[in-house]
């Protein structure tokens, strides 16, 4: 399959489209008129729909509904928050937990609130695929995590990007495994943040893990039901499928690191390997240490 | 200039004739189609041929033309069937390229008018599609594989005339009062489908500033592939605000199946690749064609509002432009015959 599209690509470079001389603007005898700039594109518009599917109305809405939960529920609590660039592009990278990540949320309404700066969540694509979740996502500000988004969102757009490298890897680990770091895919994250020039901020999170734990997983049902995983959570086990909704109020504590800048010259087609994956496991290892920091000076999972 | 139009028994190949006649430095337009120009034109020598064009490396040498404007790819497969589209898309334009790359051939510029069909739409899919990013997946409809064949004969033509300027242009959805676009009839009839649970982002280009795409291409030397887009976003549902229409969902599973009764019935056509856009939606990066110097007229909700107004017009009083159909004694009178004045001053 792959071969087919590599030829049916429309990867198309005729001749340099990007050298061509920039010309003047057609001249007035010209038959192609000049227009005025478009004053009213606003007026027309009906929606407040961004290009990235994003509404700042529902994202609104979505905060004062989950504000509660925010505050009373998980009871979050920030520091190193001033490590979050105030303007200007910014990836940041946390670790991921809990069947249904709850991470996510907290931390794009949690820099809303504080920094009142979106935050774009890239999420695996599938979710675009599902009917309303999917739509829902990306008015909330989800966008699918492919490269050339992430890319355009940090250098054009020069906006807040979260990802969390470890993908599902992170959120389909058994209770067992908590608070262990998985492998941060291969790099990608780095070299985007490379290419669009911008720093890496680093969030370790304590308490999503005791969230939504997964305590057994059915490789075959999720085979079937084609789903990275297949989490029978405690939750479930009290309450059945319903459990899937409901989050143990586990105590929640992010801690921001310093950003990493990364002494390259953006904009480049690749960067070495080894400088991406040394930079990637260096942050890695950044989150894995201040977590461990952070579980020593835990007294209880639910009061922090 | 002489210039070569072909397709020019679709609208835009009568509608680029038209253009090319009001230009004083254009000498000759010669229009190819199987069927008879749907505007009235002056001066264009229409030829009727057959639809893969296989005769036109005779006509390219009678007539010496330096530009080619090939107009005729199907982008919408409602209109042909799937055995017409690959004779006009992948056969025809192979022939017309053929002819175009013959030995001491005049041909110094083809311009080609294509669609962002050719990026597929699919939900692994990037939000913008720059020119060379590639599909996440193959091609899923007949209309995208005959797309991308003929895109790669023109870049093969490209490669190996490198003495030939060529312009590929991928147009978006498009929009206009002339025009009969899998979008323009959903929202011409009394309900609008859409896929219950998705509301997908779009662009639109409006019918004029696809004229006056190719037009730049034809009178400037911009070499290369260029996204045609209106500025902008909008999603569906905004769509159909703005063009005053209700929504219908279908189901989300096997929405093809669902479709196939109401296009039995003839109440409804809706090619596959429209029902993929009506889930994922498609974007596309402009600013290529941009930065050559090119400005559009509309963005893509202006596209959208023109639309919308003209939607309300042909609701109020039918029709909204008086119908002409081409007779060609009656142009062919004008033209020649002496009973008619022609230098009134």
């Amino acid at each position: 399959m792959s071969d087919q599209w590599d030829q049916q690509a429309p990867k198309v470079n005729l001749r340099e489209p990007d050298d061509v001389a920039v010309e003047a603007p057609p001249q007035s005898t010209d038959l192609v008129p000049v227009p005025q700039a478009e004053p009213g594109d606003d007026a027309l518009r009906s929606g407040d729909v961004d290009a990235w599917g994003r509404s700042e109305r529902m994202r609104e809405v979505a905060r004062t509904v989950y504000d509660p939960l925010y505050r009373h529920w998980f009871r979050v609590e920030w520091e190193g928050l001033e490590h979050v660039p105030r303007q200007g592009g910014a990836l940041i990278v946390a670790n991921h937990a809990a069947a249904i990540p709850s991470d996510a949320p907290v931390i794009m309404h949690g820099i809303e609130k504080e920094l009142h700066r979106p935050v774009y969540g890239l999420a695996e694509n599938l979710l675009r695929a599902i009917p309303m979740l999917g739509t829902l996502w990306s008015r909330f500000g989800g966008v699918p995590a492919h490269p050339d988004n992430a890319y355009r969102l940090l250098h054009d757009d020069q906006q807040l990007v979260l990802v969390f490298p470890e993908g599902t890897k992170g959120t389909g680990k058994l209770y067992r495994d908590r608070y262990k770091l998985n492998r941060f895919g291969r790099g990608g994250f780095v070299e985007i943040a490379m290419r669009a020039g911008v720093p890496v901020v680093p969030i370790a999170v304590v308490g999503a893990e005791e969230s939504m734990p997964i305590v057994w997983k059915s490789p075959r049902l999720a085979k079937m039901l084609n789903i990275p995983y297949f989490p029978v959570t405690p939750q479930m086990l009290m309450f059945g499928p319903l459990g899937l909704l409901a989050y143990f109020p586990a105590k929640f504590k992010l801690r921001v690191l310093p950003p990493a800048h990364f002494d390259v010259p953006p904009g480049q087609e690749r960067y070495s390997r080894s400088k991406v994956m040394d930079e990637a496991e260096h942050i890695r290892e950044r989150i894995q240490h201040a977590l461990y920091d952070m579980l020593r000076a835990r007294r209880s999972v639910w009061t922090g | 200039m002489r210039v070569l139009v072909t397709g020019l028994g679709t609208f835009w190949g009568s509608r680029l004739a038209q253009e090319l006649e009001a230009r004083p430095d254009v000498e000759v337009v010669v229009g190819v189609d199987t069927r008879e120009p749907v505007l009235p034109l002056e001066r264009t020598e229409f030829v009727r041929t057959d639809s893969s064009h296989s005769i036109l490396q005779r006509i390219v040498e009678a007539t010496q033309v330096d530009t080619i404007l090939h107009t005729h790819l199907v982008v919408d497969s409602t209109q042909r069937s799937g055995r017409a589209m690959h004779e006009i898309n992948v056969i025809g334009t192979m022939n017309l390229l053929a002819a175009a790359g013959a030995a001491d051939s005049p041909v110094r510029k083809v311009v080609v008018k294509s669609s962002t069909l050719v990026y597929g739409s699919n939900y692994a899919d990037p939000y913008f599609f720059r020119e060379e990013t590639p599909r996440t997946r193959g091609p899923q409809t007949s209309i995208e594989r005959t797309l991308l064949e003929s895109e790669a004969f023109v870049r093969d033509f490209a490669e190996d005339n490198p003495h030939v300027l060529v312009t590929v242009l991928r147009f978006s959805n498009v929009l206009g009062n002339h025009m009969a676009t899998p979008f323009a009839n959903a929202l011409r009839m009394p309900v609008a489908p859409e896929v219950l649970g998705f509301d997908p982002r779009l662009q639109f280009t409006h019918e004029e500033d696809v004229v006056n795409a190719l037009m730049y291409s034809t009178t400037h030397d911009v070499p290369g592939i260029y996204n045609v887009a209106g500025d902008g976003m909008v999603t569906w549902s905004e769509v159909c605000r703005i063009a005053g229409r209700t929504r219908v969902p279908l189901p989300p599973v096997l929405a093809g199946l669902a479709v196939e009764p109401l296009r039995a019935m003839r109440l409804i056509d809706m090619p596959p690749e429209m029902l993929s856009l009506l889930r994922y939606g498609r974007g596309v990066d402009n600013s290529r064609f941009k930065r050559t110097g090119f400005r559009y007229k509309y963005t893509t909700a202006g596209a959208v509002d023109a639309f919308a107004r003209c939607l309300r017009l042909e609701r109020a009083v039918g029709s909204s432009e008086p119908e002409y159909t081409y007779q060609r004694d009656v142009e062919t009178f004008f033209r020649h015959s002496p009973a008619v004045v022609r230098d009134r001053r």
